[in-house]
Formats: structure tokens, sequence, C-alpha cells
């Protein structure tokens, strides 16, 4: 079954919290290398589902594999391969830029003298390299979205998911995440993103959408509009969502 | 290791960073060891009596010259009539009244008995109790004098009584060991339970979940800073012991270290299972407050663990703070030795893997 080109494969994947479920029997692979948008509306299952996949949540059920490894028996495995940047900005307010990349690349075994020469090229590369001392919690917004990519990647790993990467970013810092998306795809890292804003999906290799807990389309944006006879992603969104029980 | 390494730098630069709690390590154990010692006293002093004198005689007179003079007895007023001293007592003024009745002199010299009656305010049984304790060795002492003067055969104490270890009977020697107990569960057991809970707050520990860190260097790294916080606190407060009050440890203060040491680790576990069982920093802090509770209340902290009841007593057993204090009392002032307290070191060194133990289960890296 398992197919080296694929680099996450799930089939049935669940999560009941009780009676409620939240991921409801998703099946879908994610080729190595692409970038994936993960959509949906809010309280579809999107970041339920990403949580399971990061070995963050034991599913219910359905079985899969992420990078290799097993989601239900190797998460820890999964762990060493993927990068992770939450919905919520979670990186140490009271350390400085320098000394968050330091210890997230120490965590994954980066040797020091690597670890200072890459993050001080991916510094200078976010232009930020004036504000390496400063205290993390001191960033706005937008500084800190895009070091926590930075951190998300540092250690190099084959897949990175991001969740609602660019929410409450002003959209010339939006436009320069995704060019760091792109520069992170073209070294070879495979993305796995979820985001609402419908500009966005476009960028993306492939999309699947999810509505209520459940994978009502998967393919390219351009095959979707197709399909779905829409003139843009924002209409099949609209669409799909349409009938949706859950959510805001 | 090296993984060890880099989360032990983390947390040494948030602990130093931190406005508060470097300034905590040092200050709190100073401010403790100046003023609980002397607030936490069971000596009673100033106890307030009213005399009684329906004899007017010299030795009524010496009676009250007596108490006059006593360092734990005040002399508040002298009356004819026992409704008048009990008005005062009703009011509050008095503590202890003293009814020397009629003729006590004379029965005094003849022989016939004569009794003295003393009546106690005993709402606070302590002050009660010992006031009027002191008050009967008051007039023991001076009767004794007037015997003696009268015939000095009959002079000479029939009890010697001799306070070992603590000469003085100073409570404050009984309570400087204690308030290390309470130092530790503090430094050692909040601190560093409300640093884990405060990770899940804010979100970070999620960042810390999603690597391949394993949850027991990430709590072994917390863990490390607050036991030598722990270890600082304790030496502030036997410096300040030492400096303030005179008082140094009569045994080895490597065995004081000793059973400090696992009774940290069995606290930081403590603490461990209290943040894994909470999600936000009040779960924590109320679970933690009740077994604290539970803790200084019962562990023979402030009151003797024998004089409870049976049942009270085999619940004892399973509070670490009753072994540490045990250990702590006997070594500091007795001068035990690691021999004598082993059974003590024991039930630490158990409970010290139990809590760990539970800690480590109730960790959830996963959900």
């Amino acid at each position: 079954m398992s197919n080296s080109d694929f680099i996450i494969q799930v089939k049935d994947l669940t999560k009941q919290f009780g009676s409620f479920t939240a991921v409801d029997h998703i099946t879908f692979e994610v080729e190595r290398g692409e970038i994936f948008g993960f959509l949906g509306a809010n309280g579809a299952g999107k970041t339920t589902a990403m949580r399971m996949l990061c070995g963050l949540s034991y599913p219910t059920s359905g079985s899969g594999t992420v990078a290799g490894f097993d989601v239900v028996k190797e998460g820890e495995k999964i762990k060493r391969h993927i990068g992770y940047m939450s919905q919520r900005f979670s990186l140490y307010d009271d350390l400085t830029v320098m000394e968050n990349m330091e210890l997230f690349g120490g965590i994954y075994g980066v040797k020091s003298k690597e670890l200072k020469e890459r993050a001080t090229a991916l510094l200078h590369k976010l232009e930020f390299i004036e504000e390496r001392d400063t205290m993390v919690g001191a960033l706005p917004l937008g500084w800190k979205q895009k070091l926590a990519f930075a951190v998300a990647t540092l250690h190099r790993p084959e897949i990175v998911f991001l969740d609602e990467p660019t929410g409450g970013v002003d959209p010339i810092t939006r436009r320069q995440f995704w060019e760091m998306i792109y520069q992170a795809s073209s070294e070879g890292t495979t993305i796995f993103v979820t985001t609402h804003y419908m500009d966005e999906a476009e960028y993306c290799n492939r999309i699947s959408m999810m509505v209520d807990g459940k994978i009502k389309a998967l393919d390219t944006p351009a095959n979707l509009k197709k399909s779905f006879n829409a003139a843009s992603m924002d209409e099949v969104f609209r669409i799909l969502a349409r009938d949706a029980q859950r959510g805001d | 290791m090296s993984t060890l390494k880099v989360l032990l730098k983390k947390e040494v630069l948030q602990f130093k960073r931190n406005s508060f709690l470097p300034r905590l390590v040092v200050a709190f154990p100073i401010m403790i060891m100046l003023i609980i010692p002397w607030v936490t006293t069971m000596d009673v002093r100033h106890v307030n009596v009213s005399v009684v004198d329906n004899d007017h005689s010299q030795v009524s007179q010496r009676i009250i010259n007596k108490i006059n003079a006593s360092e734990y007895l005040t002399l508040h007023s002298v009356t004819g009539s026992f409704d008048l001293s009990f008005k005062s007592l009703e009011h509050g003024d008095v503590d202890a009244i003293l009814e020397i009745p009629q003729d006590f002199e004379k029965g005094f010299v003849t022989g016939s008995t004569k009794k003295l009656s003393i009546s106690a305010n005993s709402v606070n049984a302590t002050k009660g109790s010992l006031g009027s304790q002191y008050l009967a060795q008051t007039l023991a002492a001076s009767i004794k004098e007037m015997r003696a003067s009268l015939s000095p055969a009959q002079a000479g104490d029939l009890v010697v009584i001799q306070n070992r270890y603590n000469p003085t009977l100073e409570y404050r020697n009984f309570m400087i060991p204690a308030i290390l107990v309470i130092l530790i569960i503090i430094i050692t057991g909040f601190l560093p339970a409300l640093n884990l809970v405060g990770e899940k707050e804010v979100g970070t520990i999620e960042q810390i979940n999603v690597t391949p860190v394993s949850r027991f260097s990430f709590t072994l790294a917390k863990l490390i800073v607050y036991w030598v916080a722990g270890l600082i606190v304790i030496t502030i407060a036997l410096i300040v012991a030492w400096l303030v009050y005179g008082q140094t440890a009569v045994g080895s203060l490597f065995t004081i270290y000793t059973g400090a040491f696992l009774f940290i680790l069995v606290i930081s576990g403590f603490g461990l299972i209290a943040s894994n069982l909470s999600s936000t920093m009040q779960q924590a802090v109320f679970f933690m407050f009740f077994f604290v509770m539970v803790f200084m209340l019962m562990s023979g902290l402030l009151t003797p663990i024998e004089s409870m009841p049976q049942w009270a007593q085999y619940v004892t057993y399973v509070l670490p703070p009753r072994y540490f204090i045990s250990i702590m009392r006997s070594v500091f002032m007795k001068g035990a030795t690691f021999y004598d307290m082993r059974f003590n070191f024991m039930a630490l060194a158990i409970l010290a893997v139990v809590m760990n133990l539970g800690a480590a289960l109730t960790y959830r890296k996963r959900s």
C-alpha cells in the first residue's frame, strides 16, 4: 500500500468527542513536495484532523501514515519529520528571536554551529537580523507569524503543517508569507496549509474542502472551479459550505 | 542529553527574566524567617490576673507581689469580692481570678487546709490552661518560700523538671524547622506546577508536544531549576536562623539537606500531578491548596500527631511532610543521625517514587 510518492496517506480517519464526530471518515493522500490546501468553514474539523496527523491527538478509528510512519502507533516518530505551526501563536514571548530558534532547533538535534548559520541566514532573508535579540513578545503579529514559520521549518522537516498561518495578518505580510511558503516548497518541503482566504487557496497545488467533518471535494483549484461551474474559489467554497450544519 | 541542556537553558533564561521569581526566592525565606518565629508562639505571656483578697494578710500580700513580679503574669486588680473580679473576666480584661480565702494565713501557719482557688477563662483553651498553670506554679513557688522561712527543713523541691533539647522552652526553636517545610512546599511544589500549567494556558506546550522532545526531559528541565531554588531557600532560611536566632542544627547539615532534597522530590512530583490534572492555573492552585491545608494541619507541624485520634494518625502515614518535619526537628534540635531517622528517610524515598511515577503517568503528550 505504502507509496513513497505520498507523504500523507489516510483512510477513514475519524475523531469523536463523546457523541460528536469532529472528523468523519476522511480519506485522502498528499503528494510529496506539493502545496496542499486544507479548506473548510469554522468548526468543519480541520484543526482536529491536523492534530491527528501531527501526533497530538489519537484517532478514534481509521488508519494512515505521515512521512512513512503510522498515525496511530508511531506518533513520536512522525514528530521527528514534521514541522507544525499552530493557529495560536506559541513561541516563547519571554525569549528572544534567536533564543527561540536555538531552543526549537536544539530540540530537533540540529548541531549548534549549523543551527546558528541556518538561523542567521533565515533572519537575513526575513530582514529580521536586527531583531535577533528582541523579545518575541514585543514583535508585531505579522512578524511573529513569519518567525513561527521560520522556526517550524528550521530543522528542515519533510512536511510542515500550517494551521491558519495568515489569520489576522495584513495583505503585504500575507504576500511575504506566501513567498516563504513557495521558497520552502521549492526546496522540497511539502506544505499542508489551512486558510480562510480564497485568494490563498488559488496558490495551492491541490485543495480539499471539508464540510461537517467530511471531505466533500479534492482537486486542483482549476478543476474544482470547472466541475462546480464557478468563476472563483470563493464561489466553490460557498456552493460546498452552503449545506453545512456546523460552524458559527 | 543535549536536548535536556537546551531545555534547561530555556528554563533558566525564563526564570531569570521573570520579574518576580528570583526576588521571591531570596526575599520569601528572609521575610518568613524574620516574622513567623515571633508570631507563631504558643508561649502564653501577659496573663491578666485579678486577685480576690479575702484575707488581707502578710501572706496574701506576698502572693500578690509575686504575681506582680512574674514575667508571664500581669496583676490586673485586687478586689474584695469574687463578683467584682468576675465582671472583669466577663469583659475580657482578666484571664484568671485567684481567690485567697479568709484566714488563709492563719490556716497556713497552723497547718489546717484552707484552699486557694483559680478560675481561668478557657475560651482559648491553650491560654486558659497554660495561664492557670503558670499561676499555680507561681503560688507553689511563693508558698515554698514561705514554708522555708518558717521551717528550713522543709525546703527543697520534690520534683525537678529538666527540659531537654529545648532548655528555655522556646516555642520558636520548635517552629523554625517546621517553617522550612512550608517554604519548600511553596517554592518547589507550587511554582513548578504553576509554570507548567502556565505553558498550557498560553499554548506554548502545544509547540513542544509536537516536537520529539520526551515529556521526561521537558519536565526534568523545569524541575531542576526549582530544585536548585528550593535548596537556595533552605540555605537562606538556615542562615537567618543562625544569624537572627542563634539557632544552628545540632545534627549534621548533610542529613538535613538529604532529607530536604527527598522532600523536595516528593513535593515537586506532587505539584506535577496537580498541573497534569488541571488545565488552568486556578484549578491547579485550588487542587494544591486543598492538600497543602491537610499537610499543614495534620502533619504535626502545629499540633502533635500523638494527640490526634487514632484514625487520623493512620492518615498521617501518607502525608509526606510528616516524615520531613520529624526529621527536621530531630536532627535540628536533638542531633539525630541518618540512622536514627532511617524509617522517615525510607518513607520519604518511597513517597518520592510514588509521586513521580504518578506525575509521569498523568502527563499526556497526546490527547
